[in-house]
């Protein structure tokens, strides 16, 4: 006679697997070996950072705020601030962003929405090379093809808007008749269009990217409605890449900030606060970083690595600004 | 909804219903003669017309610019000609726009020029940069001890069939080399930490590395001398541009790298486990061989940025004139830096080698970029490389 074992015996017994997510095997190697390289990448990225601050820390807290408000750089009378050279930096990078930032919105509109389809692939590639040249290059190209032509400029707009006080050249007579041109060269204004040189690709790229995921739903639906090319630009593609429109501004910014070598080859050293771009001479922090390491003692050494590191601290914001805005925007959903 | 064109009206011919009649339907009727009430937009073509019209143009825009600089206004030169050109084309196009259009077709006229201008002056920037770089160093490119001579014992007047920059690139090679070797590891391992296991560490993680890509480029060479040279005592050497250099391009391959392995499709990865593979053989098999293109080109893209970037470099390498192989060994010269420091020596000669230098980085930037191209062209439909090489048709490149 069989038996026919009851369930609820069996019951009894059975008890639910063990689950894990806990790695075994190879998998733990791996997940160990991973989490050591992250930790180790963490280590030197920010032990950077975290280097850079304990180094500016005596700087600051000896010569205190007035290291941010004094302008000259003179360790033998230990007289040290970057009032000059921050001034300096963000002029250079505003006018790089003045030139760039149309170059790259334009630009970026020509090649999603009116270059023809087959030259399209073409321009992406351009634009990406672009990026890729060394900044040493377009230090060259500022330095002897734009430099003259940009002084003649720079003797215009003094000329005929000089009333405005960026546009104003100390010293100098506009209408005399021989101009004197080395008041006009190496000036922050040449440096700056070198350097629109260096951010307008990284700007159009990340604006081209983003336009070119608008739903293309929306955009036949504007030309469906009626609208003409530049309607459907202005009502659909615009507002949805403004997230990427700010960000790849910023982005560019941030680059535009940090630039050394175009900026050293170009502007003559001059520690000044001063707004008029278009004049002779002016220093940013990058380029105050390259002159005067060599003969820098420790505690001038100290000094600049503070310089370096609030202008890492201004491209992090800069920067940090840039991705929140692109991941907040409509842009950003649905690519991942 | 279709509107169907009826000649008689539907009302003559009355239906007869066996109940009231209902209302009767008015169809519209449709007159095909007619012209429409607002002119419509070809989105095809461009008619001839239309065609002739922007052409013309902008061939009145060039005779109006030349008589308006160089009969009426004193603006000599090209610029001004070139300016007045594109000025006064966006103006004639606005008015033969408005001629047949109203405001609409003027303000679209309108920007599509002046988008296309700013494509063409991009356009024209980078040519002048190329060509203006490759036209000032030709010269010494031709002569063939440029490429296999280094500059011991030459002056910076000697002429250009002594000398050479065989140095530099070796430099730029090993300073690459070295750098390479702790970036890809690192970077991409980092990368795939953070996707592919993940957790609140790797958040931190993620956080950081991007925070220092805001790194500029002088500051990590700054930090490499303070701490490599000055605080340990090291000398000048390739091993620390090395370093340098790893430290700038470091968050930004770990990063492009992140971003290409985030886009690996979750249904690979999840068939992959459903089959029974570990983690660790799901990566190995199956995310990084798809991700394989994208990581070639953000690891390239990363080492074009470092191979052209001159301030770390600058702060921690030295100069050296002489052929130097090994990277702990002192002073070693790299290509941006050779060409920094003959412009900065304001010699014509040194200018011009300077140049020829540049135009040879050029040329090694535009190798690894099309190298990342090539390599990041999806696998699938590409066909092996010989036949590739055998016949390249024009519709190659329009698939890509």
């Amino acid at each position: 006679m069989t038996t026919i074992p009851t369930p609820e015996a069996e019951l009894a017994q059975v008890s639910p697997r063990r689950l894990s997510r806990a790695s075994t095997g190879a998998d733990a190697v791996f997940t160990a070996s991973a989490r050591t390289i992250g930790a180790s990448v963490l280590v030197i990225t920010g032990g950077v950072g975290a280097f850079l601050a304990w180094q500016a820390y005596p700087t600051l807290r000896r010569y205190g705020w007035s290291f941010f408000t004094e302008s000259q750089w003179q360790p033998d009378q230990d007289v040290i601030g970057i009032a000059a050279v921050l001034c300096g930096t963000v002029s250079v990078a505003l006018v790089a962003m003045f030139f760039a930032f149309p170059l790259a919105l334009l630009t970026a509109l020509y090649i999603s929405e009116y270059a023809p389809a087959r030259i399209k692939s073409t321009l992406v590639a351009l634009i990406d090379l672009m990026a890729a040249v060394p900044s040493i290059v377009y230090g060259l190209w500022g330095f002897f093809l734009i430099m003259p032509h940009a002084a003649e400029l720079a003797l215009w707009l003094q000329r005929h808007l000089g009333w405005i006080p960026i546009f104003q050249v100390a010293d100098t007579d506009p209408n005399a008749a021989t101009w004197d041109a080395t008041r006009y060269v190496s000036s922050a204004f040449c440096a700056g269009i070198a350097v629109s040189m260096m951010v307008m690709p990284m700007a159009c790229a990340v604006m081209r990217q983003v336009f070119s995921q608008t739903p293309p739903g929306e955009k036949e639906a504007a030309l469906a409605l009626g609208a003409t090319k530049w309607g459907m630009v202005t009502s659909v593609v615009l507002p949805f890449g403004r997230g990427g429109i700010i960000g790849g501004t910023m982005l560019g910014l941030g680059r535009a900030l940090g630039e050394t070598i175009a900026v050293v080859l170009i502007v003559s050293p001059a520690f000044e606060v001063k707004p008029r771009i278009l004049e002779v001479g002016t220093s940013t922090v990058s380029s105050l970083i390259a002159g005067r390491f060599g003969e820098a003692s420790t505690s001038q050494l100290s000094a600049l690595l503070a310089a370096g590191f609030v202008l890492f601290l201004i491209t992090l914001v800069v920067n940090t600004g840039a991705a929140v805005v692109v991941n907040r925007s409509r842009s950003g959903a649905g690519v991942d | 909804m279709t509107v169907t064109p009826s000649t008689t009206p539907s009302t003559t011919q009355p239906p007869t219903y066996d109940v009231a009649p209902p209302p009767a339907t008015i169809l519209p009727s449709y007159d095909e003669d007619a012209a429409p009430v607002v002119p419509r937009l070809g989105l095809g073509k461009a008619s001839p017309d239309e065609r002739f019209a922007k052409v013309g143009s902008w061939v009145a825009g060039l005779g109006l610019a030349w008589v308006v600089t160089q009969r009426l206004l004193p603006l000599d030169g090209l610029p001004w000609l070139l300016i007045a050109w594109f000025v006064l084309g966006v103006a004639v196009s606005a008015v033969t726009a408005g001629m047949t259009g109203g405001r609409i077709e003027v303000k679209d006229r309108v920007a599509e020029s002046l988008v296309t201008g700013a494509a063409l002056l991009v356009g024209a920037a980078v040519v002048s940069t190329v060509v203006f770089v490759a036209l000032r160093g030709w010269r010494p490119l031709l002569h063939l001890n440029f490429w296999t001579d280094d500059m011991s014992g030459v002056g910076p007047k000697d002429g250009f069939d002594t000398g050479g920059v065989v140095h530099a690139i070796t430099g730029s090679a090993i300073e690459l080399g070295i750098a390479l070797l702790i970036t890809l590891p690192l970077g991409i391992g980092t990368a795939v930490f953070m996707t592919e296991v993940g957790g609140k560490f790797a958040r931190i993680v993620r956080t950081v590395v991007e925070a220092m890509t805001a790194l500029p480029s002088i500051v990590a060479g700054l930090f490499v001398y303070t701490v490599f040279i000055i605080a340990l005592g090291q000398p000048r050497s390739g091993l620390a541009a090395g370093l340098a250099i790893s430290v700038m391009i470091l968050p930004i391959i770990a990063r492009a790298s992140d971003v290409v392995l985030r886009v690996v499709p979750g249904g690979l990865r999840e068939a992959s486990l459903a089959l029974g593979a570990s983690r660790w053989r799901t990566v190995w098999h199956v995310v990084l061989p798809t991700a394989r293109p994208g990581l070639a080109t953000a690891v390239i893209l990363g080492v074009a940025r470092g191979v052209g970037e001159t301030s770390p470099v600058l702060l921690t390498s030295g100069a050296a004139a002489f052929l130097v192989t090994n990277p702990t060994d002192g002073v070693m010269n790299s290509l941006p830096l050779f060409i920094y420091s003959n412009v900065r020596s304001g010699e014509p000669v040194a200018i011009e080698r300077a140049f020829a230098a540049a135009t040879a980085l050029l040329i090694l930037v535009l190798i690894l970029f099309t190298l990342a191209r090539v390599l990041a062209r999806p696998r699938g439909n590409r066909p092996p490389l010989r036949s590739r090489l055998a016949r390249r048709r024009p519709s190659d490149l329009e698939s890509r």
